[in-house]
C-alpha cells in the first residue's frame, strides 16, 4: 500500500521519528517553531517542523537572528552530547555562519586528532525559481563541498529526503542538508517506518545507452523530462542522481560512463568550481579513455540570481538545456559512428 | 597551577626560539590568574572553549602537560596527535573543547555546551574564554543574545590583555568595558583585575554558581597583561611603549601578587613555594624531553579523522 508524502512532509517525518527514537536529538533555528514568545504559533515558515513543538517541548526552540551563534552552539552541543538539527532557513544566510561551518564544525574532528565528533545537521533551503532575488535563491552546495569535513546532501525526491535526513541525524559527522524550495510540495511515495538512505550511494534514475547524465536536486526531474524528449528522437540517456555530493559515489558514475561513452552533468549552480565541473574533472582524470567525446556541463550563467521572471526563468537550467547538451555530447562523441559500431556488433564494453 | 602555566610558557618560548616548535604559538604568560581562577571553580565534567591563546586554559582544566608539549612539537603522542598544534590545543577528556584560530570563534561553542547541559538536565557549566579582540566579533554579540534568550548556564570570560594582536584595546573598545555590553542583553557582568587570582576567583564563584543554579549567563571582564608578544617569532612588539613590557612584569605579575599575599597571610611559606617551583620545573623539563624524544606522526595520519565514516 503506497503512501504519498510531500518532500517537506518527508523531512518533518524523519525529524519527528528520530526525535522520538533518540532523546539527544534537538532542533533549533530561526522560526523553527515559529511563534515562541507570541500567543499564537506560526508553525514554521515552510512546515517541516510543524507539530514537533507539541511533541517535544523541551527539545525544539526558536532562536534570535544569530546564525553564527546558533550554528556554533550546534557545534558545542554536538561535542557535548546532543545531536542538533539546525534550521538555517535560506542557504544564502550561510555566509553569516560560515566561520562556524567551515572553521569549527568541519575541522573539529581533524584538528583535535579525533578526540571528538560534531554530529550535527544544518538544514537549509536553496535554489532559484521563487523570485527570491539574488540573496534568497542561491545553490551554494558547491561552496561547502569544497571543505573537507562537511558532508553535503542534496535530495531530489520525498523518498530520498526522508531517508537521507534520517541518515544525516544518525551520522557522526556534520551534514549540510540542502532542500530545494521548489521541491517542497512535490509528492512521492514514502514508507512510514524509519529507514536510511546511505551516504555516497547514488540512485540510478533511468537506464540508457547513449549518454550518462548526472543531475542534482531539482535538476533530476528536469533530466527525466529531457530523457523523454530525447528518447522520442532515438537518443537513450542514463540518469544518475548522486544524492550526496560529499561523499560522492564516483564508481557508479565511472561505470555508467564506461557504458555510454558520454557525459553531461547538470547542476543548478554557477559554473566556476561547481559540482558539475568537478565531476567532469574526475571522469577526465580517471576514465578519460571511456569518453568518446568532450563532456558537457549544464550550469546556470555565472551571474547572481535575477529577480524578474523573464530573467530568472532563463537563469535556471531546464530540460531544454539538458537536451541541447546531450545532443552536443553525442554528436561530438561520434553518434553515427557509434551506431555503425552497434550494427557491426563491436560496441564498447557494457558494465 | 599559576607556576605550572608560567613555567610551561617560558619553556615553550625557549623551545620556539631554538627551533623545536615548528609553528603558530601564542603565549599566555601574564594571564595565568584568569585560567587558574576560573577553572578552579569548575568540575571535570564542565566544559570550556578557548581562544588562540589556549595553553593556560588547557593546563588549568587538567590537560596532560607532556601530551600538550608533544602537540606543540608536532609529534605523534600529542594531545591532538600532531594535527592541531598550539593554536588548536584541546583535551576533550577533561572538557577542554579546543583553542581556536578564529578570534571569537569559540564563544558560540560555549553556548552549545550550555544548551547541551540544559537539555540533558545536568548542572554542567560552559565557560567561553574570549580576548578583547574577539569580543568585537559578531559571533560574541550574537552569543550574548542567544545565551540570554535561552538562559544558558554559560560564563563568558573576557581576557582584556590590552592588545588585539597589535591594536590596543583602548582604541578598539573605545575605553568601555566589555562587561557593559552584557547589560544590553540582561546579562550581569563583573569587571575584575585579571592579575589578581582572588578577584578572578571570587567573580568565578558567583558566575558559576549562577549558571549551575539556573540563573543564566554572566560575563567576567578581566583586565590583564600579556608578557610576550601576540605570537612567537614574528612579533617584535614595536607597538608597545619603551619599557612597557618590563613595567608589566614588575607591577602586574599575577604570580608575584599571589605569592606575596599568600605568604603575607602566613598560609604558605616561601620554602614551600620554592619546593613547588622545583617540582614544576622538573615536570616541565620532563615534558619537553619527552616531546623531543617523541616520533613524528605516521604520514598515513594525514588522511585520518576527516570524517568518522565516509
Amino acid at each position: 500500500m503506497e503512501r504519498m508524502l510531500t518532500y517537506v512532509q518527508a523531512i518533518g517525518e524523519a525529524m519527528s521519528q528520530e526525535m522520538s527514537r533518540d532523546p539527544s536529538v534537538v532542533s533549533f533555528g530561526e522560526d523553527n517553531i515559529g511563534g515562541m514568545g507570541c500567543d499564537g504559533k506560526l508553525g514554521n515558515a515552510w512546515g517541516p517542523t510543524q507539530g514537533l513543538h507539541e511533541k517535544f517541548p523541551d527539545r525544539i526552540f526558536d532562536t534570535p537572528i544569530t546564525e553564527a551563534a546558533f550554528v556554533g552552539a550546534a557545534v558545542g552541543a554536538a561535542a557535548s552530547g546532543l545531536r542538533p538539527v539546525v534550521d538555517l532557513l535560506f542557504a544564502d544566510f550561510m555566509g553569516v555562519a560560515f566561520d562556524q561551518l567551515i572553521n569549527q564544525a568541519a575541522k573539529l574532528r581533524y584538528m583535535f586528532g579525533g578526540q571528538g565528533t560534531a554530529p550535527l545537521v544544518v538544514r537549509t533551503f536553496y535554489g532559484a525559481g521563487m523570485r527570491g532575488g539574488a540573496q534568497h535563491s542561491q545553490s551554494l552546495y558547491s561552496l561547502v563541498t569544497h571543505v573537507p569535513g562537511l558532508k553535503v546532501v542534496v535530495p531530489s525526491n520525498p523518498y530520498d529526503a526522508k531517508g537521507l535526513m534520517t541518515q544525516a541525524i544518525r551520522d557522526e559527522d556534520p551534514v549540510i542538508y540542502f532542500e530545494h524550495k521548489m521541491l517542497y510540495w512535490t509528492p512521492g511515495e514514502v514508507p512510514e517506518e524509519p529507514y536510511t538512505v546511505p551516504f555516497g550511494q547514488s540512485r540510478l534514475v533511468r537506464s540508457g545507452t547513449d549518454c550518462t547524465v548526472v543531475a542534482l536536486g531539482r535538476m533530476v526531474g528536469f533530466a527525466e523530462t529531457a530523457a523523454e524528449e530525447l528518447a522520442a528522437g532515438g537518443v537513450s540517456i542514463e540518469i544518475i542522481d548522486p544524492r550526496t555530493i560529499s561523499p560522492l559515489d564516483e564508481d557508479s558514475i565511472y561505470r555508467s560512463v564506461e557504458k555510454t561513452g558520454r557525459l553531461v552533468v547538470v547542476d543548478e549552480s554557477p559554473p566556476r568550481c561547481s559540482v558539475a565541473r568537478d565531476i567532469v574533472a574526475l571522469v577526465a582524470e580517471n576514465r578519460f579513455e571511456a569518453l568518446r567525446g568532450p563532456a558537457r556541463t549544464v550550469n546556470t550563467p555565472h551571474t547572481p540570481v535575477p529577480y524578474s521572471p523573464a530573467l530568472e526563468d532563463r537563469y535556471i537550467p531546464g530540460p531544454d538545456s539538458i537536451v541541447r547538451a546531450v545532443l552536443e555530447a553525442v554528436e561530438a562523441g561520434g553518434w553515427n559512428g557509434r551506431r555503425q559500431d552497434r550494427l557491426a556488433g563491436t560496441q564498447s564494453p557494457v558494465a | 597551577m599559576l607556576r605550572t602555566i608560567r613555567a610551561f610558557e617560558e619553556r615553550v618560548h625557549v623551545e620556539y626560539a631554538e627551533g623545536n616548535i615548528p609553528g603558530a604559538t601564542h603565549l599566555y604568560a601574564g594571564q595565568e590568574a584568569i585560567a587558574a581562577g576560573c577553572c578552579a571553580e569548575l568540575r571535570p565534567d564542565d566544559y570550556i572553549s578557548s581562544t588562540h591563546r589556549g595553553h593556560g586554559h588547557a593546563i588549568a582544566k587538567g590537560a596532560d602537560l607532556t601530551r600538550m608539549m608533544m602537540e606543540l612539537f608536532g609529534r605523534e603522542g600529542g594531545v591532538c596527535r600532531g594535527k592541531g598544534g598550539s593554536m588548536h590545543i584541546a583535551d576533550f577528556s577533561v572538557g577542554m573543547l579546543g583553542a581556536n584560530g578564529i578570534a571569537g570563534g569559540g564563544v558560540p561553542i560555549g553556548c552549545g555546551v550550555g544548551l547541551s547541559a540544559k537539555v540533558r538536565g545536568t548542572d554542567q557549566v560552559g565557560v567561553a574564554f574570549v580576548g578583547d579582540g574577539g569580543a568585537n566579533q559578531g559571533a560574541f554579540l550574537e552569543s550574548l543574545s542567544l545565551a540570554s534568550v535561552w538562559q544558558l548556564p554559560v560564563v563568558f570570560v573576557v581576557e582584556d590583555n590590552g592588545y588585539a594582536q597589535a591594536t590596543a584595546s583602548k582604541y578598539h573598545l573605545r575605553g568601555l568595558d566589555v562587561a557593559r555590553r552584557g547589560e544590553a542583553f540582561g546579562i550581569p557582568g563583573a569587571v575584575v583585575d585579571g592579575c589578581d587570582f582572588f578577584a578572578v576567583r571570587d567573580a568565578a564563584v558567583e558566575a558559576v554558581r549562577r549558571a549551575r543554579s539556573g540563573g543564566g549567563p554572566s560575563i567576567i571582564d578581566c583586565k590583564t597583561a600579556r608578557f610576550f608578544g601576540h605570537m612567537e617569532g614574528f612579533d617584535q612588539q614595536a607597538y608597545r611603549g619603551s619599557g612597557e613590557a618590563e613595567k608589566l612584569r614588575a607591577e602586574r605579575d599575577c604570580i608575584q601578587r599571589f605569592t606575596a599575599s599568600v605568604t603575607g597571610a602566613g598560609l604558605v611559606s616561601p620554602e614551600e613555594f620554592d619546593a613547588i617551583d622545583r617540582e614544576v620545573a622538573d615536570e616541565i623539563a620532563r615534558a619537553a624531553e619527552a616531546a623531543k624524544a617523541a616520533a613524528d606522526p605516521d604520514p598515513a595520519e594525514l588522511l585520518t579523522d576527516v570524517y568518522v565514516s565516509y
